[in-house]
């Protein structure tokens, strides 16, 4: 028999043993992958409410902008210059014009209800001063916009304090600090569920197989090498893993779906079920390939550091 | 086939399991080796399937030097020796066609061989048609007998039974003894360890009694002799 040939053969008997293992040993089986079924789905979990929070905290963010009110007697000139330099400055990602017409209008819809303050206002000239709406890429970073609008020249050209100064300021502040808050703990619960989620399954595998070490033992006292009698056991717990991603992922997928057709929007508070849905289903392939390779990693290392401690040889002297 | 001189195995400064021992069993040798519990027996099995080391002296079987032998190395002297255990040791998990093909697959053995080699081993052991019976479906002589063809399939030159019918009534201990002897008759040296006297002076074969690590007397066709042991 060729050494590749005899290499096979072994190959495919050690596949053979460990699925055969799988259904000969199907209730142990069965509560194993019910521990990894759990915790995956706790990894899952995990990883889409962070993207979910870290959209909401983004929602957040984009709704912060600085807005900068304009004297009457401003030139086009000067409003053009005034924009460009603004869009100029790092920190900014976007600058919008809002002209005093465009301001009446808004101001006009968003009081709809109230007729007699529309009255009002259809009774005087225009009192809203133009204005530049300024989105700032990072709002923890507003400081360099703040140094220009500040500026002599910059300022003189403004009718009102820059709305980002005063109680809005310690909006902002509030915002940012929440939101930078929530972004690191998101991250860092992600990672401690990881973490304890892949201790649970390995321990649950050791378990697994301290309850089979005489097998183990056995196998040595016959005179198999390490390889022949760790293969099937490797092979039982990748089966472990691949079966409980997939139920892990079908499990998810089944909450989501469920949750986003019976719920609003908004109905989970800041829990956005319908992203939550979408950024499943986006990510759906990828999402699966890493479950899988989780499981399968976590169930083979497992297998491979449980069953060292039996394989060991007791020639003391 | 074994040679032990001097042998001693000590396992802390108060306990010394075997005390300088000194042993030549013959190719094809039926021998039995019998003590109290606590005696040595067991350990001098150990020694001579390297699950333990002895603490000083020499160790021989079937030509391999243990003194010269690595970690490595003790698989493959384990596959040289056929073990039978008093607590069967089967793979409870694989039938017993495959706990007996098991054998013969670490060594590398062909699907065919395989095939070809097993049922006779079977037959051979009596346990024709029980191919696919899984362990627990067995009588405790049966389980033993399924042992015993795993530990002779691969024809080792030297068989070891450990107290194999400890677990066995008369009726199935006898059964496994003679198989043990027909396993001897086609060439195989058998050291069998036993308590039990019916068994020993039936048999009439050479018989080494151990008591408290040493060698208490060494004699051939013998009958179980009790004063030895104490």
């Amino acid at each position: 028999m060729s050494d590749l040939n005899h290499r096979l053969i072994t190959q495919g008997r050690i596949i053979k043993a460990g699925c055969q293992n799988f259904v000969r040993n199907l209730t142990l089986a069965i509560a194993a992958m019910a521990v990894m079924v759990i915790t995956l789905t706790i990894i899952l979990f995990s990883v889409v409410a962070n993207a979910t929070f870290a959209n909401t905290i983004q929602g957040l963010n984009d709704k912060i902008d600085i807005s900068v009110y304009l004297k009457d007697d401003v030139t086009d000139e000067e409003r053009d210059k005034l924009i460009e330099d603004t869009k100029n400055i790092q920190n900014v990602r976007s600058v919008e014009y809002v002209s005093k017409d465009q301001a009446l209008e808004d101001y006009k819809k968003a009081n709809a209800n109230n007729l007699d303050l529309l009255l009002a206002i259809s009774q005087t000239d225009n009192p809203l001063p133009a204005s530049l709406r300024v989105k700032p890429r990072d709002v923890n970073k507003i400081d360099e916009i703040k140094a220009f609008l500040d500026r002599g020249d910059i300022k003189a050209l403004q009718s009102d304090e820059t709305s980002y100064s005063g109680e809005r300021q310690v909006a902002i502040d509030k915002i940012t600090a929440a939101t930078s808050f929530f972004q690191k703990a998101g991250a860092i619960g992600v990672l401690v569920f990881a973490l304890v989620s892949m201790l649970i399954i390995f321990n649950t595998i050791r378990m697994t197989i301290f309850n089979r070490r005489d097998e183990l033992q056995i196998m040595r006292l016959l005179g198999a090498s390490t390889s022949y009698i760790r293969g099937p056991f490797i092979v039982e717990t990748v089966i472990y893993g691949i079966i409980a991603a997939l139920l892990s992922v079908s499990l998810c997928e089944t909450i989501f779906n469920g949750a986003s057709y019976a719920l609003d929007e908004s109905s989970l508070l800041v829990f956005d079920i319908t992203f939550a849905n979408d950024y499943f289903a986006k990510n759906f392939w990828l999402i699966l390939t890493v479950q899988l390779a989780i499981g399968i990693l976590i169930g083979a290392v497992s297998s491979i550091i449980a069953t060292r401690r039996y394989l060991k040889f007791k020639t003391t002297k | 086939m074994i040679l032990l001189d001097r042998v001693t195995k000590v396992y802390n400064r108060t306990n010394t399991a075997l005390d300088r021992i000194s042993l030549h069993v013959e190719p094809r040798e039926f021998v039995i080796i019998i003590g109290t519990s606590g005696a040595g027996k067991s350990t001098l099995l150990k020694l001579l399937t390297k699950e333990e080391k002895p603490t000083s002296g020499k160790i021989v079987v079937g030509g391999l030097d243990y003194d010269k032998l690595k970690d490595r190395d003790i698989p493959l002297v384990r596959r040289k020796i056929g073990v039978v255990f008093q607590d069967f040791k089967l793979l409870p998990n694989k039938t017993v066609f495959e706990n007996v093909a098991f054998a013969l697959e670490i060594v590398g053995y062909g699907n065919k061989e395989i095939q070809h080699t097993v049922p006779r081993v079977l037959d051979l052991v009596g346990l024709k048609g029980k191919e696919k019976r899984m362990p627990h479906e067995l009588s405790g002589g049966e389980r033993q007998r399924v042992a015993i063809a795993r530990a002779v399939v691969r024809q080792p030159k030297i068989l070891i039974a450990d107290e194999p019918t400890g677990n066995l009534d008369p009726k199935h201990a006898w059964e496994v003894i003679k198989v043990l002897e027909k396993i001897n008759r086609y060439g195989t040296t058998v050291v069998l360890t036993t308590h039990n006297q019916d068994i020993v002076n039936k048999l009439k074969r050479r018989v080494i009694a151990i008591n408290d690590g040493r060698v208490v007397s060494d004699r051939a066709n013998a009958e179980y002799n009790t004063k030895d042991l104490h």
